[in-house]
């Protein structure tokens, strides 16, 4: 073995213990910020449009329910967020939501396997970013969807085909670096 | 784990029911299957899984139900597609990386040319050598 084989052959298990901290740095720095999800999975409703659905509305809550019907060529973008009361990132993801709903951004809501009077004190405390409200409480409509935890948001464009899924609250950081881009192209 | 009460009576159809919810990934915790899950969503898996046996699914029509609404993901075992060709191959792959790099390695000894025969001095020391440590044997029988 020449001396510079030798020498690489000892550089080489430093060397790929400090490509593994680079990695898992930026790992957790992206993670921090919403860019990377590690438990976000391909959505397989990209590209379709939305299952055929209707659902009840939220009584006394003040907008109307919505279904697949309703979803069909809006003519614009729309966010359907699923969320519930007792879920503690849907608290974190709210102020975002809000702000979509201030600039016009029509974001339906849909509450999951949540109590009637539960979703209604939430969006009294919080504000009610939801053009439109409907109650999913067996979780059903939910499942048709691929919905595996809330909350979880869906992008719908112009012609009501579902362009994106986020699973998780969407940040400050998704809604500035993600959204905001895709509601552009989609609009 | 199933519940008695959300179990099928038709001891078969559970049998079913449980053989294809080992098979399905609880989306929650992503490590389970949905029949070892307590998660509440794991729970309806199971239930949906039941309620399409009763409606006389075959094992296949259950499984493209989960598949079209979660994708590959939901399925522990990930069906073969050429977006899954890589995660197939691999093992064949490194297999046949590890005959090749044997192959190697075995054509590299052979290709040591045999080492020179001994000169006369290095016999003559040899042999001197070989003396000296028969001498020390004797000495210590």
């Amino acid at each position: 073995m020449t001396p510079t084989s030798r020498r690489l052959l000892l550089a080489a298990p430093f060397a790929i213990a400090a490509a593994g901290g680079v990695g898992f740095y930026t790992a957790l720095q992206r993670q921090r910020s919403g860019a990377y999800n590690p438990r976000g999975v391909p959505s397989a409703l990209i590209g379709q449009p939305p299952p055929a659905f209707d659902l009840p509305a939220l009584p006394d809550a003040g907008v109307e329910s919505f279904g697949s019907a309703d979803l069909r060529g809006l003519g614009r973008p729309v966010l359907v967020n699923f969320w519930a009361s007792w879920c503690v990132p849907c608290i974190i993801e709210h102020p975002q939501l809000m702000k979509l709903s201030r600039e016009g951004v029509p974001v339906f809501g849909i509450a999951y396997k949540d109590r009637a009077p539960d979703s209604l004190q939430f969006i009294r405390r919080h504000g009610n970013p939801f053009a439109r409200l409907a109650q999913d409480v067996p979780g059903r409509v939910a499942i048709d969807w691929g919905v595996y935890g809330v909350p979880e948001s869906y992008l719908l464009d112009a012609q009501g085909i579902i362009r994106w899924r986020y699973a998780g609250p969407i940040t400050d950081e998704v809604l500035e670096q993600d959204l905001r881009i895709l509601l552009r192209r989609h609009g | 784990m199933t519940s008695p009460a959300d179990m099928l009576p038709d001891t078969a159809q559970e049998e079913r029911a449980r053989a294809l919810g080992r098979e399905i990934r609880c989306m929650v915790c992503q490590n389970q299957s949905i029949e070892d899950s307590e998660v509440g969503l794991a729970r309806d898996l199971r239930l949906l899984v039941r309620e399409r046996i009763t409606a006389g699914d075959s094992d296949a029509q259950v499984k493209d139900f989960l598949h079209a609404r979660y994708g590959d993901f939901v399925l522990l075992r990930p069906p073969f597609a050429w977006n899954t060709l890589i995660l197939w191959a691999t093992p064949l792959v490194a297999l046949l990386v590890g005959f090749g790099l044997i192959l190697l390695a075995r054509r590299g000894t052979a290709s040591v040319p045999p080492p020179a025969p001994l000169s006369a001095e290095e016999q003559r020391r040899l042999a001197d050598i070989e003396a000296a440590i028969q001498g020390k044997d004797g000495n210590r029988a």
